[in-house]
């Protein structure tokens, strides 16, 4: 087939575009490299496990911050994944009309700007946190023997933050949960109900057994927005770089170090700021493969790509 | 498997459905306090004045939002400018050219990572391209920084829409003797349109909100964004940051509290318009 001039323009033209993801995500790689080289010749990759931060005296280390990035997200996954898995099911079997509502206030949590949760966090949840919920925590439920729970708190911390990424990354992972739960056969589930299963263990063995793959996908989409919120868990981490002494400490992640340094840098601490950039990135494409992986074999196992 | 009583499984059953009963409507009244509290405290700082005003430094009074809300008006159009052409196109290779599937999987790989890469990431690199050779923070930067975090979003949208044209379609066209740029654009996006349209809003309101590349592109001022082009630019995320943490004011928090009332108002409203479009879509086929 002969092709003219203008669909051949057309076509290289689309494809340019098209190549800007690739090109965009190797600039996003190439740039954070470049910018960071100077902190990586000055301290090697004892600038990951060195806890330093000390701009006057031109150290830097990853720790604190990447310890923190991982705290917050471990504390919002463990908090939102039975819940948005729990509601996930709700929803796939509740009539109709009370799951479309119920479904879009859920999915409206997703449409709220991370600055206004941050805000909400800052001025609701810290007092609300800091007068009885870590009060009660900590002195009547005496949780302070576990490890990793320190006595002193101030509302402020790794805590709060991560309750706050648990309701930003619900509707995230709820959403994945329900297509996949939508798209297990009927006829499946019909049959376990037909030998006289439960709901729950419908819900366990059949739709989690058929769609692991899916829901593991999900689960990776919202540690990939847990690890790089920055405006919510910037307002109420209480942006101390050292190592925390428990979770209700005040502390930092990597996300919110940029944000609130990154202006003002220059030097050295730039090139490590842009290091911790770099840290997340890596980060962030690793559980990005990974919940494509899933997905992606989740889909192939289905037959419909 | 493990023998189990009846009354047991039957009980863990319950247990279970109320707990998930219990998820979803923990879900809904988180959603319902975030909006109460914004509400009760922002509807009090809202008047006609705090709408039409610029903002103030603390202790001059008929402070507003309105530079910062014409500005992010500006940075917001400014990306869907620098972002959806692009956007579009990129879709367009991937759901109508199919004869580099390995190149078309690598790009649809890079766009899926994209989608998912932190927004402050995006703001960083357009602050070593645009800000720190120039020297000079601006809305256009913020607007870049916004186009890149778009691009993906709609580019995956617009794949998905195109791919629900029935092949049928296109056929028919290219019978007619219709080049192939005329069918894509011509019949193929328009069928699409409604589709295509809801997925451009849809990703505007999310960049809208956006706030941390904001801060190292388009920094604040209190002045008219007048110097969109070249010097910092009034916009509400960096307004709501800068007023609620870094004033230690009651007043502040309270202008804080109305302009965040006033940007999910704008997001929600622009969130709600493309879901209608959608769905009268769905009810039109």
């Amino acid at each position: 087939m002969k092709h003219s001039f203008g669909d051949c323009l057309f076509k290289w033209g689309c494809l340019f575009c098209a190549a800007m993801a690739l090109l965009l995500l190797f600039g996003f790689f190439a740039q954070l490299t470049a910018g960071s080289a100077e902190a990586w010749r000055r301290f090697g990759f004892g600038f990951l496990v060195s806890s330093a931060w000390d701009p006057v005296a031109g150290k830097f280390g990853a720790l604190p911050a990447v310890t923190g990035t991982l705290l917050t997200t471990a504390i919002a996954l463990i908090a939102a994944l039975p819940l948005a898995f729990a509601a996930a099911m709700y929803l796939t079997d509740a009539p109709r009309p009370i799951a479309l509502v119920l479904g879009h206030a859920v999915d409206l949590l997703a449409a709220i700007p991370s600055v206004i949760y941050g805000m909400w966090g800052l001025f609701v949840l810290v007092p609300l946190m800091q007068d009885h919920v870590q009060p009660f925590l900590v002195e009547r439920l005496g949780l302070c023997g576990l490890p990793f729970v320190n006595r002193d708190f101030n509302g402020f911390g790794i805590f709060t933050a991560g309750i706050i990424l648990a309701v930003m990354i619900l509707p995230y992972i709820c959403a994945v949960m329900r297509d996949v739960f939508v798209m297990t056969p009927p006829v499946l589930r019909e049959s376990a109900f037909g030998v006289g299963c439960t709901r729950w263990e419908v819900a366990r063995d059949i739709v989690l057994g058929y769609g692991m793959r899916g829901v593991m996908g999900g689960v990776f989409i919202g540690l990939g927005r847990a690890l790089g919120e920055t405006m919510a868990v910037l307002f109420v981490i209480g942006n101390v770089m050292k190592m925390p002494d428990g979770i209700f400490s005040g502390s930092t992640t990597i996300a919110a170090t940029l944000a609130n340094n990154f202006p003002e840098a220059d030097g050295l601490q730039k090139s490590a700021l842009f290091a911790l950039g770099l840290i997340l990135l890596c980060m962030s494409f690793g559980i990005q493969s990974l919940s494509q992986y899933c997905l992606r074999a989740d889909a192939v196992r289905r037959g419909s790509r | 498997m493990k023998k189990r009583g009846f009354l047991f499984r039957k009980s863990v059953d319950i247990a279970v459905r109320a707990f998930s009963a219990l998820a979803v409507a923990l879900a809904a009244a988180a959603m319902l306090w975030i909006f109460w509290e914004l509400f009760a405290r922002g509807g009090a700082a809202l008047s006609w004045s705090f709408l039409t005003n610029p903002s103030k430094p603390y202790g001059i009074p008929d402070g507003g939002v309105a530079n910062a809300l014409l500005g992010t008006v500006f940075i917001t159009s400014g990306a869907a400018v620098l972002g959806v052409v692009p956007a579009v196109c990129a879709g367009i290779y991937l759901a109508e050219f199919r004869d580099t599937p390995k190149l078309s999987a690598a790009i649809r790989f890079a766009a899926n990572v994209l989608m998912g890469m932190p927004s402050v990431l995006s703001g960083l690199f357009v602050y070593t391209v645009m800000v720190a050779p120039t020297g000079r923070f601006s809305g256009l930067a913020a607007s870049v920084a916004l186009a890149v975090i778009m691009f993906p979003v709609v580019m995956r949208t617009t794949e998905d829409m195109l791919s629900m044209v029935p092949y049928a379609l296109r056929e028919s066209a290219l019978a007619l003797g219709m080049s192939r740029m005329r069918t894509t654009l011509l019949i193929v996006c328009r069928s699409a349109g409604n589709g295509l349209l809801t997925g451009i809003l849809l990703s505007l309101s999310r960049v809208a909100g956006e706030t941390a590349p904001l801060l190292f592109t388009a920094l604040f001022a209190d002045s008219w964004p007048t110097d969109y082009f070249s010097g910092p630019t009034a916009n509400m995320p960096v307004l709501i940051t800068e007023y609620s943490t870094n004033s230690p004011f009651a007043a502040m928090h309270a202008a804080g509290w109305g302009a965040a009332l006033t940007v999910t108002a704008l997001v929600f409203l622009v969130n709600m318009t493309s879901r209608i479009l959608f769905r009268e879509k769905h009810h039109g086929n």
